[in-house]
């Protein structure tokens, strides 16, 4: 799975004079690049001019991933953009994953930290990849006009061939000359009219071992002498162990040990079935005097009250509290969201192979370098003897990213201790990925407004509770400002809507349920509340929702754009037939704007979401299908919130625990969906989370004008 | 020990017999294909063929198995309809977790019905989740291969 890569004095000379020239492009390829997939390339022959590629003399071009393939497709993305300046033939092209390093692959919007997540794989690495590719390019043309003693400026590239009259190459011959060539300062970069891979529908690189079986994920490493850990958590957030009585457990053939560690007790087996006998079996006695004992309506009450006081001022424009004040009508809502849960379909798991003076971590690894550090932590390493293998992961929605490395620093827990420096595997049970927390945080809010003459919004008041994702993180000082935390009030205070008075607070009261990013993260809630909110104030106003809409959005054209695209396609105005409703959503997230009309038929008590047209504007469209892709996806999955996830707690125990309690969208629910993306010049950003939030709100629009009735608790379920 | 005959192979696992189906395959067989999502016949996730019949693997005891043919994803593209599901299955990949129990279960619905439905597959593949939301294109993929193999 790895390869040793020795770089020989001369090219630490070029590759640090290529870092002085501030293109970020890194120094040389990394000593040790894993993928899921077994990788070729050889130590010798190879041409790397940078940090992002490797041209192997059997002219595979080989492109560095520093970001997860989680789903998203950032491996084929991210090929693409280097592809496209190199003028390689796709079929030539393959990806690995990246190791941590935090001076070579940090994500560009981060600062210092590599990782993935925000929806920002394709657009902090666009202009990267760009001038990585085009320096390759560059240096392969000035290897063969010195070959064929013929200017560089007549030379042409073009899928993988270098040519000149009737002569030409491949990159792989050129390797030998390429490598003897100086890093070009400033590599010329395409005019994106010329572009020939970017905007086409191109094979996903990662699609042929995930057909047949032989793609690589955390659950799937086997390595020599390798064990499987299981561990048995506390039943509520914040109890620990008191006394455990193993003798049962240790009796079964197999198992290797039990071991307590902080966050529970571990049973370290030959093979997981073996491990999950003995856990069940294991007599555990716990502390639960400092635990977490709420139920989901005793937080729900205190965010009430919460509610009533004041908040840390995420946005003030005019004076919306006293125009509310003297209104003779305010329009008011409390909406409630659940905690929900990740659920990817692969369970948290992660293998390590600790050895005394180092460590190695095989993991769908989304946060390299906190995980790096976090993990070097507890085997008291520098965090570069810890050497990270990432592999593909079976979904994350965010859950991989956690600020606190807990599954990760967990299994560090169990190799540490175990007798043997052999690698072991944490799996976890889909019971103990439901039920160790780290959900979406549970959010009241309320809206007020009031309307002018016209009925149009004269002021706006939006007040949010919930718990902070970011207050005690390493993230704390660069995301939290005058007390609020970004991530609870993005979608809230950057409502796009001209509104003369517009206010927007938030409260962040701390409860022991750990708590974090979910696909969208902010948005999840932010776009349903002021999405169906602003739908009811056009109601109430007496006018059609997207010409309401559109009246506020003068000052946001990108917004408007997708929002009459979708309308269009969707012949927004035409008939609906009885038991039938259509409404529509516009919102804006990591950059990419969303817009989703949905059609609901309602029966009785039952709804069903009929078909949904979604209108996107990420910038230039990297590759159109994953863009199609990640839109349906991503409603598929925000779908969800308004259907029939919840998590809930019964003093302080989590009630659900598999699929069968934690409802997901399923086939019968997806409805047909149609995807339109606005041709766009503008640089790429995120198309991973921006259709997440939109459905719901667009959903519970639809209910609305098939019902009457107003949704302000998600999920919905009934109508 | 326990005989199994996976994709045609035979295998001599020490296993107990209560051990689920799944747990035999990855763990002792070392097919690591066939997925874990649930463990409870909730997912799809695990789902493989025996005799030709789609079975949750997580919620089958291994000795159910023995003196029978048990197909995974890694033997699949064996049958017609596996190879063309495999063949036509490029769009709908993400994160691809799911996609071995699809991909069996999708087999296992067109070869008893070569021209399903929309609700057809509703029925067929519901209890297929896939965290991802590729479910339009599993359907779309299906419809692909009918069409294919017809
Ligand atoms: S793992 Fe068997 S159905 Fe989910
Ligand atoms: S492709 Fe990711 S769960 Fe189905």
């Amino acid at each position: 799975m790895n390869e040793i890569r020795t770089i020989n004095r001369r090219d630490f000379l070029k590759f640090g004079l290529a870092a002085g020239t501030g293109l970020a492009l890194g120094f040389h390829i990394p000593a040790q690049a894993s993928e899921s997939t077994a990788t070729t390339a050889t130590a010798n022959a190879t041409f790397s001019p940078n940090a992002f590629l490797y041209i192997n003399a059997d002219n595979t071009v080989t492109v560095i991933s520093k970001h997860l393939e989680m789903g998203q497709g950032a491996y084929t993305g991210l090929a693409t953009i280097v592809a496209e300046e190199l003028d390689a033939a796709w079929g030539q092209v393959k990806v690995v994953g990246a190791p941590a390093d935090h001076k070579r692959y940090n994500n560009l919007f981060w600062g210092p930290a590599q990782g993935t997540g925000g929806s920002t794989a394709i657009a902090n690495s666009w202009m990267q990849l760009r001038q990585a590719g085009a320096a390759a390019r560059s240096m392969l043309v000035s290897a063969a006009a010195e070959q064929w003693k013929v200017p560089a400026a007549e030379i042409t590239v073009q899928d993988g061939k270098v040519s000149h009259g009737d002569q030409s190459t491949t990159f792989g011959e050129l390797i030998e000359a390429a490598n003897k060539q100086a890093v070009p300062a400033e590599p010329k970069l395409k005019d994106p009219a010329q572009f020939r891979l970017i905007g086409k529908k191109l094979p996903r690189k990662d699609t042929n071992g995930k057909v047949n079986g032989t793609a690589q994920f955390t659950q799937d490493v086997q390595l020599p002498d390798m064990l499987t850990a299981v561990v048995k958590h506390p039943p509520l957030f914040g109890a620990t162990v008191k006394s455990v009585d193993d003798t049962v457990a240790r009796k079964i053939a197999g198992v290797e040990d039990v071991i307590t560690i902080p966050s529970g007790v571990a049973v370290v087996a030959q093979d997981f079935w073996t491990a999950k006998k003995a856990r069940d079996v294991l007599e555990i006695e716990w502390d639960d005097s400092k635990a977490f004992k709420l139920s989901t309506d005793d937080i729900f009450n205190q965010f009430s009250e919460l509610l009533n006081g004041k908040g840390a001022v995420a946005r003030d424009d005019g004076d919306a509290v006293a125009e509310l004040e003297k209104a003779e009508q305010v329009i008011t809502a409390d909406y409630r969201f659940p905690y929900l849960a990740h659920a990817a379909m692969e369970p948290l798991n992660c293998v390590i192979h600790y050895r005394g003076d180092e460590a190695e971590v095989w993991n769908g690894e989304q946060m390299h370098t906190l995980d790096q550090a976090m993990v070097a932590g507890v085997f008291g390493l520098q965090p570069e003897k810890v050497t990270i293998n990432m592999l593909y992961a079976g979904g994350s929605f965010g859950r991989r990213a956690n600020t606190k490395s807990d599954y990760l620093v967990e299994t560090a827990h169990i190799a540490k201790a175990l007798k043997k420096q052999v690698p072991v595997k944490l799996v976890w049970t889909r019971e103990d990925d439901m039920q160790a927390g780290w959900y979406r945080p549970a959010n009241m809010h309320r809206l007020s407004a009031t309307l002018d003459e016209d009925g149009m919004p004269k002021a706006w008041q939006h007040q949010l509770v919930g718990q902070s994702i970011i207050k005690g993180t390493p993230f704390e000082p660069a995301m939290i400002k005058n007390g609020v935390d970004h991530t609870s009030v993005e979608g809230a205070n950057n409502l796009p809507y001209q509104i003369p008075n517009l206010y927007v607070d938030t409260r962040s009261p701390e409860f022991g349920i750990p708590v974090q990013w979910w696909r969208s993260v902010g948005s999840t809630h932010t776009a349903y509340s002021t999405e169906t909110f602003i739908d009811e104030l056009a109601t109430k106003a007496g006018k059609d929702p997207v010409e309401y809409r559109l009246a506020l959005l003068k000052d946001h054209p990108r917004h408007a754009a997708v929002l009459k695209l979708a309308a269009e396609k969707a012949n927004w105005g035409s008939d609906v037939a009885e038991g039938k409703g259509r409404g529509v959503a516009v919102h804006e997230s990591f950059k990419s704007y969303v817009a989703m009309v949905a059609d609901v038929s309602v029966d009785g008590n039952s709804f069903k979401v009929d078909k949904v047209v979604i209108a996107v504007d990420c910038g230039v469209a990297v590759n159109p299908d994953i863009v199609k892709a990640q839109m349906e996806g991503g409603m598929g999955f925000g779908l969800a919130m308004i259907l029939n996830s919840e998590i809930t707690l019964d003093k302080g125990r989590v009630v659900q625990s598999n699929y069968h309690d934690y409802l997901v969208t399923r086939m019968s629910d997806m409805p047909d969906v149609e995807v339109h993306i606005v041709p766009s010049a503008e640089a790429p950003t995120g198309v991973g989370e921006p259709a997440t939030p939109v459905i719901a709100p667009a959903v519970a629009n639809a209910l609305a004008a098939a019902t009457g009735k107003r949704f302000y608790n998600l999920p919905v379920r009934q109508v | 020990m326990i005989k199994l005959s996976i994709n045609g192979s035979e295998y001599q696992l020490d296993v107990a017999p209560d051990t689920p189906l799944l747990w035999a395959i990855r763990d002792h067989a070392k097919l690591t294909g066939t997925k874990f999502g649930c463990g409870s016949a909730l997912c799809g996730a695990c789902t493989v063929h025996l005799d030709g019949q789609p079975i949750r693997s997580c919620s089958t005891p291994v000795s159910i198995a023995e003196g029978k043919n048990v197909t995974t994803i890694e033997g699949i593209g064996e049958t017609k309809e596996g190879q063309v599901i495999q063949e036509v299955w490029d769009d709908v990949v993400q994160c691809g977790y799911c996609q071995s129990g699809q991909i069996m279960s999708a087999a296992a619905l067109l070869k008893g019905n070569p021209n399903p439905s929309d609700t057809d597959i509703d029925n067929a593949m519901t209890g297929n989740v896939c965290r991802c939301n590729t479910y339009h294109r599993v359907r779309k993929g299906i419809h692909a291969a009918a069409k294919k193999l017809s």
